[in-house]
């Protein structure tokens, strides 16, 4: 399996090419920005989900993400690119694997566009379809010592997390 | 004298996460009766040891494609049992 580096050269993207990637060391959402920023797209949306240190009233310590790479991969891009189809916007995202710290970027998504309202719907619009489309899975690690595999629609497990609108994730 | 269509699937079926626990492992070669579908699948892994844990809706994917229940296998196919997707 090779997963693309995120340490990779960023000069020579071409637009065309969605930038949607796995990686397995740090995100630096910064760079990722940098990517899509032009002279032309004044407006700019960086979504970041962190490591959250806690899940339905357990305290979290850790967590690790694992995937379907190939797919992930290629759902990822397929989101990216019809994010770019439906607004006048470039969409760059990035999603973590492995083992992550509490405060860890997990995901980032940017959206560049001319104008700040497309910007902010197609970055709403990736981080959402991530969600739903990509295949990937959480395993947490709590602080009492047990460990269970994350699933988000498990009505009563999900319900505290799901609360939480407008925090980080 | 007939094109006779094979009698046959095998299908290279991968698991993952919680399912890839329940199973003990994370790869099934499977063969089923042609035609087969991806339901005709799920069945047949229920039946493994431990398959009898997964739930009663189980999404799949088919050549790095998400798929119904009602989705034909072709020989050689790659099959993806996906346990709630929890990615971001």
């Amino acid at each position: 399996m090779k997963w693309p580096s995120s340490r990779r050269s960023r000069a020579a993207e071409p637009v065309s090419n969605p930038v949607a990637r796995l990686v397995l060391g740090p995100i630096d959402a910064a760079a990722l920005a940098a990517e899509v920023a032009r002279p032309d797209r004044g407006g700019v949306v960086s979504f970041v989900g962190l490591v959250r240190d806690h899940h339905g009233g357990r305290t979290v310590i850790r967590l690790e993400y694992s995937a379907y790479a190939p797919m992930a991969e290629a759902e990822l891009a397929r989101i990216v690119s019809e994010a770019g189809e439906r607004w006048p916007a470039i969409v760059a995202a990035e999603h973590r694997l492995g083992s992550l710290a509490i405060g860890d970027a997990a995901v980032a998504v940017v959206a560049a566009a001319a104008h700040r309202g497309d910007a902010f719907e197609a970055c709403r619009h990736v981080i959402e379809q991530i969600k739903a489309r990509v295949p990937i899975w959480k395993r947490e690690y709590y602080a009492d010592g047990s460990v269970a595999w994350v699933d988000p629609t498990a009505a009563a497990g999900a319900a505290p997390a799901a609360a939480g609108q407008g925090r980080s994730r | 004298m007939s094109l006779a269509a094979p009698a046959t699937v095998t299908l290279h079926v991968l698991l993952f996460a919680r399912y890839a626990e329940l199973l003990g492992q994370d790869t099934l070669t499977v063969t089923l009766p042609a035609p087969a579908t991806v339901g005709d699948l799920i069945a047949r892994v229920r039946a493994e040891p431990g398959g009898t844990g997964l739930p009663a809706r189980v999404l799949a994917a088919v050549n790095l494609v998400q798929a119904s229940d009602a989705t034909p296998l072709a020989e050689a196919d790659e099959v993806a049992l996906l346990p709630p997707l929890a990615g971001g």
